[in-house]
């Protein structure tokens, strides 16, 4: 069953008297605990489905559903993961993690048990206290991961979560977010403009390519995942030197990289 | 451009300078015979006058006395204006509504100089605590309000994002998200309104009041008392800057706080 479900989704905006086509016919249905990933260059409209489906954006044409319900405005069952981490530079960590908690109306010794759960789990111990400003942006960015999770949501929304940060720490926020997947298993629809990022973590891979924003091929990579036995290995750099993988990167490059051709001529 | 950060004891030596320099052009028109020293008193005559309204009651009450009055109104008016102003800022930059409905009033009644609001402070108020109080806040409202709903309506866009997401109601968006997020702003606002307010105070007590610096410098105009007039000023000066470092300290600790 599609947990989202992008239904012929059009995205004109209108500039000075001309129409510009950001988005154009997108299908896309994601199923329910899979881990979809968009890639494609920037301005292809990766990031305005994502903002779609989290109610912050609106499509001219077509409908984005989440749990069969057309999605109209922001909710705590769509949590959101942003590139600039949006925590809260007045609360801190617990505080944040706190917030939507307390929207769902989840009771002082529930909330408790879920926060300390999820911090222990992303290495934020001893940290509760720390205002957001006084962390590093991989820890910053754990604590908005937290928040997001914290809700269970029926789907997750992270938006180039880990653009914002340096290729050291993003390694590593790559393979606790493969590990937090495993553990916690959930409907995720994340964007990246990386395509390493995309092949690691997804079962799909959606490639999408732009001017108007389109949906150029959808691979599964779950199951050569599955075949290959990806999982055996624990760090990125073993998965990264799979020959399966490293044909399916190619792959997707080469996808995005015709496109890039195509405009030039 | 901006010039070079002077060192500081060159600062010490300008500030210095500067108060001197003041304080000797004064007291050289005060001795130059052009002007009775009745109506420009020399700063010596100032300084002894002061001592005195310290220990001995004028117009009533001793200088501290009147001081403590004019400060419980304007503590009065000032808690009023935070306490409309924010909220209202606050539902300004949230509804769109609200601001469509309150801008234009607000708009026009800020012009009006607070003084002006005196033949109705008196006709309401009479010499009650009321009509400086009145006055105080029309001085002190503007800027509270404007800051609120600036600083809330400046938030950076993936907060209230963020807030959405994370399923805030309205109240805990305002309070929880556009309230912090606006405070430097609004404390920018408070030093503002501090010192609008207590300007207007002393306006409204030489119209309006039986007691107060304000009421204390009309008493001595009447007596025709120059350096009690001028003590008075020179109460109202120190005052105001006490308030305003205040104020400053506040705005420190909450942009440490921030990490600003």
């Amino acid at each position: 069953m599609a947990i989202i479900d992008f239904n012929g989704v059009q995205r004109v905006f209108r500039q000075n008297g001309q129409e510009f086509v950001a988005l154009k016919d997108v299908n896309l249905q994601v199923q329910d605990r899979e881990f979809v990933a968009i890639v494609g260059p920037s301005g292809c409209g990766k990031t305005t489905c994502m903002r779609m489906a989290a109610g912050l954006e609106h499509p001219t044409g077509g409908t984005v559903s989440v749990d069969r319900e057309v999605v109209t405005r922001p909710g705590p069952d769509r949590a959101v993961v942003f590139q600039a981490f949006a925590l809260f530079p007045w609360k801190t960590v617990w505080d944040n993690v706190e917030f939507g908690l307390i929207s769902l109306g989840v009771d002082a010794a529930e909330r408790k048990r879920r926060i300390e759960h999820y911090i222990g789990l992303m290495g934020l111990g001893g940290y509760e206290k720390a205002y957001p400003h006084q962390l590093s942006g991989g820890m910053q960015q754990r604590v908005a991961i937290a928040r997001a999770y914290v809700l269970d949501p029926k789907v997750l929304l992270m938006d180039e979560p880990f653009g914002a940060l340096d290729a050291q720490t993003r390694v590593v926020m790559q393979e606790e977010l493969v590990r937090l997947a495993r553990q916690h298993p959930r409907t995720v629809l994340f964007i990246t403009h990386a395509v390493e990022e995309a092949v690691y973590l997804a079962d799909r891979i959606v490639v999408m390519t732009g001017r108007p924003g389109t949906i150029r091929e959808i691979i599964d990579v779950k199951s050569i995942r599955e075949a290959e036995q990806w999982d055996r290995h624990d760090r990125i750099e073993d998965v990264m030197d799979q020959p399966s993988f490293v044909h399916l990167r190619s792959h997707v490059w080469k996808l995005l990289r015709d496109q890039h051709g195509a405009d030039l001529h | 451009m901006l010039q070079p950060r002077l060192p500081a004891a060159r600062v010490a030596t300008l500030t210095f300078l500067g108060a001197a320099g003041f304080l000797a052009f004064w007291s050289a028109a005060a001795l130059s015979g052009m002007t009775s020293r009745d109506f420009l008193p020399a700063p010596w005559d100032v300084v002894r006058r002061f001592a005195q309204l310290v220990v001995e009651p004028f117009a009533g009450f001793t200088l501290f006395e009147h001081l403590l009055s004019s400060f419980q109104r304007f503590g009065m008016g000032f808690l009023i204006a935070v306490a409309v102003g924010i909220p209202l800022g606050l539902l300004m930059a949230w509804f769109p509504w609200v601001d469509r409905i309150v801008s234009p009033a607000f708009d026009a009644v800020r012009f009006v100089a607070p003084i002006a609001w005196v033949p109705f402070a008196a006709l309401w108020f009479g010499t009650g605590i009321g009509g400086p109080v009145l006055i105080i806040f029309m001085g002190a409202f503007p800027p509270v309000l404007i800051n609120t709903y600036r600083g809330a309506k400046n938030v950076d866009r993936k907060y209230i994002e963020a807030a959405q997401m994370l399923g805030a109601s309205h109240l805990r968006a305002m309070t929880q998200v556009l309230l912090p997020a606006a405070v430097p702003s609004i404390v920018a606002g408070l030093r503002i309104s501090a010192g609008l307010g207590w300007q207007s105070l002393v306006g409204a007590e030489l119209i309006v009041a039986s007691s107060g610096v304000g009421y204390l410098m009309v008493k001595g105009q009447a007596a025709v008392s120059t350096a009690t007039v001028m003590s008075g000023m020179v109460a109202i000066g120190v005052v105001g800057i006490l308030i305003d470092v205040a104020l400053r300290r506040v705005q420190a600790v909450i942009e440490t706080r921030r990490g600003l």
